[in-house]
């Protein structure tokens, strides 16, 4: 047994790879900006979906963050580095320019620190992507003249009993971004798995923003 | 199992022959890769798991941890616990003969450190024809020989299970070891370390030893829970002796393990904790120190354990992640501070099943 023969593979066998499951939509788009090989930090992982794509189909070192407990066995479980934390109590942990690539799924909206989540993103990676589902979706605003909160697939939850507490819609999110001299270098606004490109700030249901720090 | 070739210790100083005791669970398959090394901690021994047949009642200090059905199953691996020179069950220790003198070596049983464990465990490895482990795993001191192990011999584990510990004593853990070694040094039984001869055994300070570390052991809400303010007397007695439960706790404790344990080696044991401290040889740096790894790990912190706190394991983490190592890190909320890693937790018992079970399938690859 060699040294070189201990190391985990980084990359799954082919038999596996053949059964990855389906991604969800903003984690494609996500997948796509993150280059072979790349160092990856994902933020709030979940259940390592992301993660465990990222290893298999792009040799990615990959480095989960995740607070709930059922989540980490999970990772465990698809043989991932994860490590259990509260991202509000902030990266500390991850030295500056640490990874190529800081990705934040679905969990911006749920963050009480939003501003210092996406500022610690942009320090210890080259990049940051996050996903968030636009609040301004006609749908929602259809809701909002009917006099109720909106509830929809990409925001599940009434609003006495939801994560959420920073929604925002697109343009929202650019302007902080400005705010915090981050350069938007990528934006996909997706319904159904596909770009919009006509009024996307009404019709996306997702939007996924690539940025770095200026 | 003796050992004749002399074995060279981290002082200088070195073990002409030696004898190390150890017990196995489990066989080892035919590529012999499924082998796991269980260390201990400060007064736990080789007697990890299931029961020994001339003492029913002796069961061992990780059963619920490793055994067949356990998240180390012994069906699928060899596992192995082994009793660390200089205690006192079995291996050669401060009690045992010194066979340049014919007496106990007492006093002049030389000092040890985790790094000279390692190297005696990596001996009877050798012997037991295990080039290396699947995993090497322990908790609080014993985590801390498996954090040794993949920095000694990278090439020779496979992956590390450390369990509530630390990357080196802090002061305040220094402290208390500090206080229980003077309660046993001043004990006029002591004698020096000296005192197997005089046929007496410093019980007094051992077992007030084993009462200060104890409460490092509990947190504060589990002896809230435990005992609270519950008196044993109907009322106040306005005296000095044990009136509340929490104190006929302690001296219970106190007074079962003046027993069974040595004095010397809880001297010997307390003070390999305090020199524990890899990054010390690179100026502090721990992730230099760990640079050597090649193992995958897994460290679990419980949020309670305030002797070696979460934030403790975190350097770790940091570390190794700086250094690209694979690594798993939970964080378990249970109320039982550092004794933690011996209670039944099903989170805690269950992310542990699933990392083995991951151990296994690698090596089934």
């Amino acid at each position: 047994m060699t040294a070189l023969a201990q190391r985990a593979p980084v990359t799954a066998p082919a038999a596996q790879r053949a059964v990855m499951p389906t991604l969800r939509d903003d984690l494609r788009q996500i997948a796509a900006w993150i280059a072979d090989g790349a160092h990856v930090l994902d933020l709030g992982c979940g259940d390592g979906v992301l993660m465990a794509y990222l290893r298999d189909s792009r040799s990615a070192r990959v480095y989960g963050v995740e607070i709930a407990d059922d989540s980490i066995l999970q990772c465990v479980r698809r043989g991932l580095s994860v490590i259990q934390a509260d991202l509000e109590s902030g990266l500390r942990m991850f030295p500056d320019r640490m990874f190529d690539t800081v990705v934040l799924s679905q969990t911006l909206q749920a963050m009480r620190q939003t501003e210092a989540v996406l500022r610690e993103m942009a320090r210890v990676g080259r990049q940051g992507i996050v996903s968030f589902p636009n609040f301004g979706h006609w749908r929602h605003l259809v809701a909002l003249l009917g006099g109720r909160m909106p509830v929809s697939p990409q925001m599940p939850y009434q609003w006495y009993d939801t994560p959420n507490v920073h929604l925002c819609t697109p343009r929202d999110f650019e302007i902080l971004a400005g705010r915090l001299g981050l350069v938007i270098t990528g934006r996909a606004l997706l319904a159904n798995g596909r770009p919009v490109n006509v009024l996307p700030g009404l019709r996306s249901k997702l939007a996924v923003y690539r940025f770095e720090p200026k | 199992m003796r050992f004749e070739e002399p074995l060279e210790l981290a002082s200088g100083a070195r073990i002409a022959d030696y004898e190390l005791r150890y017990e196995t669970y489990g066989s080892l398959n035919a590529s012999r890769d499924n082998a796991v090394l269980i260390c201990h901690a400060l007064n736990a021994s080789h007697h990890v798991a299931g029961r020994t047949a001339d003492d029913p009642n002796g069961i061992g200090w990780w059963d619920n941890m490793v055994g067949p059905g356990r998240p180390v199953d012994t069906r699928r691996f060899f596992v192995i616990g082994v009793n660390n020179l200089g205690s006192c069950f079995g291996s050669t220790g401060p009690m045992s003969i010194n066979p340049a003198t014919g007496r106990p070596y007492g006093a002049s049983f030389p000092v040890v450190t985790v790094e000279d464990w390692v190297n005696a465990q990596a001996r009877l490895a050798d012997c037991l024809g295990i080039g290396r482990f699947a995993a090497v795993m322990g908790g609080s001191l014993g985590a801390m020989q498996a954090l040794s192990w993949t920095i000694q011999y990278p090439e020779r584990i496979g992956h590390c299970v450390a369990i509530a510990t630390t990357p080196r004593l802090s002061a305040q853990n220094i402290a208390f070891n500090d206080v229980a070694r003077t309660a046993i040094r001043s004990d006029p039984d002591f004698h020096g370390g000296d005192y197997y001869a005089k046929g007496v055994v410093p019980r007094r300070g051992l077992r007030v030893a084993r009462m200060i570390g104890h409460i490092t052991y509990l947190s504060d809400d589990d002896m809230a829970e435990k005992f609270g303010r519950l008196l044993r007397t109907p009322d106040y007695e306005f005296g000095y002796e044990v009136e509340f439960e929490v104190e006929s706790y302690l001296r219970h404790q106190g007074d079962k393990f003046s027993e069974y344990f040595d004095a010397n080696t809880y001297l010997l044991i307390t003070r390999a904790l305090d020199y524990f401290d890899p990054a010390r040889a690179y100026g502090g740096d721990l992730v230099q120190a760990l640079a050597p790894a090649q193992a995958h790990f897994l460290l679990v912190s419980f949020t309670t354990d305030w002797r070696f706190s979460p934030a403790r394991a975190r350097e770790i983490v940091e570390a190794l992640v700086m250094n690209g190592r694979q690594v798993v890190y939970a964080e378990i909320d249970a109320p039982h501070g550092h004794d933690a890693f011996l209670q039944d937790d099903e989170r805690y018992h269950r992310l542990v099943a699933a990392y083995f079970d991951n151990i296994a399938a690698g090596l089934a690859r």
